[in-house]
């Protein structure tokens, strides 16, 4: 039933160049998280310190109760295997075939006989749809297929948190559709601690219950899905609807002279906030909230249309504001 | 500042590395079947330029020590330090030089080429540890690969040797032959044996090191695979200089 991640006061530095400062969040168990940012804010970086492959310099992140970053090396591979990864390229082993690769960890980590292996990762080669392929190398395969055989390994034990590092970068848009509601229904299936770092908008949009953003070496915000996509703050508000208005600029942050250029441009309306996506089989997950739940609970109006379609507010979507307004009053 | 505490911290994490080699060394399950394809796989590569490499070089040194004792009118002792030369000296360097050179950098290309494919972070999540898993097995495998091959190069040395002084200079096989053992002694081929073996852990440790380290997408692994041989090549002349002084200190030379 997922494990909680809590993270206070976490900061990260490379050298003289400080990575994110004082980041607190708690990855609530059994919820999807999206952590988003613009390019190079250490997103990766993030993860790989969630996990433990990287030191902070400060800072706790606790699982179990455990202080993962002053734990020994030994406790910390124990740890570790509550979590699954899937990194940006799948980091498969590359002299390895795919059944291989899958079957890795069980075969080092538990005594299941070479039968039971066997059926566990045709599972989930099943799931994550290569059935067939189970002979390929990693190197003969494209990118969004090593991808999923990355997910079916980082799967086989069955892990409390699975951590995904931009699992879109390099899909197309219906590929990633599919590995969108592939989390879902995973989420659904074994109720496990999702964290999903990118920086698709549309993927952020409607797969996570929480959003978190990182901007300008820090955590802008974290939060309910619905909270951040009603915000009104002006570096939430830029990244998640995708505009260039806004504190954000082509490298890193807006001078003074630029945000004054601005000043006077007015902001286009908030978009609606979409539907989450649901389990393809309609069966809701525990995590799951009623639409507009946070809203209302904080008294909040959401932005006319929102909650009537998974597409809604998606750049690029034509939106029929008009036939949502008629719909909501 | 940056200047001087980077080259100290590099020294610092290449030792830290070389101690979680030795403290990963007992721990079960040992990978037989990577120790023996790294063997087959680092012996595959160095065995034949080793050989190649070791005529010449065994030929060299019959030609100026033939021409030396000649001068000197020290003939009946050619082979006698040929032998010693090749056994002491150069069949070291030459191992030396071939396992940073073809093994070093294969490992080092190997390592790091997983390294910036996240194969390596990936092992680490699955509770893996990279360094009992991947580098011990390599480490052993430098070590056996280099003690076998000094052995290699001391014989095709040697028979170099005594083709170029006998066959080419005219010098007699007699000579030549029943000298052998009048200046060289047992210890001689242990000390090189030991200066093999420490080579081997030398250039694999090094080499793992910078693999491991390496970043910055493909022109990183290129750059550490750069740096990997010429640090060992320098780690493996000091050493070399270190061993053979400790050699004069400890055995009593043959008069």
């Amino acid at each position: 039933m997922g494990v909680s991640i809590e993270v206070r006061g976490l900061t990260k530095s490379f050298g003289s160049q400080k990575i994110w400062n004082d980041v607190t969040l708690t990855l609530p168990a059994g919820e999807i998280s999206v952590m988003l940012g613009p390019s190079g804010t250490g997103k990766s970086v993030f993860l790989k310190t969630l996990v433990g492959l990287l030191k902070p310099d400060e800072g706790q992140i606790i699982i179990e109760g455990q202080d993962l970053v002053t734990l020994k090396e030994g406790d910390l591979y124990e740890v570790r295997k509550l979590f699954g990864v899937l990194f940006q390229d799948g980091a498969l082993f590359g002299s390895m075939n795919l059944y291989d690769n899958v079957a890795f960890p069980l075969r080092e980590h538990t005594r299941k006989s070479e039968s039971d292996i066997r059926n566990i990762v045709l599972e989930k080669m099943d799931l994550v749809g290569l059935s067939g392929a189970e002979d390929k190398l990693p190197g003969e395969i494209s990118g969004g297929m090593r991808k999923r055989a990355g997910l079916a390994r980082a799967l086989v034990l069955d892990p409390e948190i699975l951590l995904i590092d931009e699992p879109d970068s390099g899909l197309d848009p219906v590929r990633t559709s599919y590995i969108n509601q592939l989390f879902i229904d995973l989420n659904a299936q074994i109720d496990a601690t999702f964290l999903i770092v990118t920086h698709d908008i549309n993927s952020t949009r409607t797969v996570p219950d929480n959003i978190g953003l990182l901007y300008h070496k820090h955590l802008a915000m974290f939060g309910p899905r619905e909270m951040l996509l009603s915000s009104e703050e002006p570096v939430v508000r830029q990244f998640l609807n995708a505009q260039t208005v806004g504190p954000i600029g082509m490298s890193e942050e807006k001078d003074a002279d630029e945000l004054a250029a601005e000043s006077g441009k007015e902001l286009p309306p908030l978009p609606p906030i979409p539907l989450q996506l649901g389990t393809s089989d309609g069966t809701p997950r525990r995590a799951e909230k009623p639409a507009g739940e946070w809203c209302r609970a904080n008294g909040i109006v959401p932005p006319p249309g929102s909650f009537l379609s998974g597409n809604a507010g998606v750049p690029g979507v034509p939106q029929n504001v008009e036939a949502g307004r008629a719909a909501l009053s | 500042m940056n200047l001087l505490t980077s080259p100290i911290k590099q020294a610092g994490a290449l030792f830290a590395l070389a101690l979680d080699v030795l403290r990963a060394l007992p721990k079960r399950p040992f990978q037989t079947k990577e120790f023996i394809q790294q063997c087959w796989f680092i012996a595959s590569v160095t065995i034949v330029p080793t050989a190649l490499v070791s005529i010449p070089f065994g030929a060299v040194i019959a030609l100026q020590l033939g021409t030396l004792t000649r001068q000197l009118g020290a003939q009946s002792f050619t082979g006698a330090a040929s032998v010693l030369a090749v056994v002491r000296e150069a069949s070291p360097i030459v191992t030396a030089l071939l396992i940073a050179g073809a093994g070093g950098s294969a490992i080092c290309a190997d390592l790091g080429s997983r390294k910036i494919r996240e194969e390596i972070d990936a092992m680490e999540v699955l509770g893996i540890s990279p360094i009992q898993r991947l580098v011990v097995p390599r480490v052993l495998a430098a070590m056996l690969v280099s003690l076998l091959l000094n052995g290699l190069v001391s014989v095709v040395g040697v028979a170099g040797g005594y083709f170029f002084n006998v066959v080419i200079q005219g010098g007699t096989p007699g000579a030549y032959l029943a000298s052998f053992t009048a200046l060289a002694q047992l210890a001689d081929l242990w000390t090189s044996e030991i200066k093999a073996v420490l080579f081997g852990m030398v250039a694999a440790i090094v080499a793992s090191y910078k693999g491991l380290t390496a970043g910055g997408g493909p022109k990183g692994v290129g750059d550490a695979v750069n740096q990997a041989v010429v640090i060992t090549f320098m780690l493996l002349f000091v050493i070399n200089f270190v061993v053979s002084a400790i050699y004069f200190q400890v055995v009593p030379q043959k008069v």
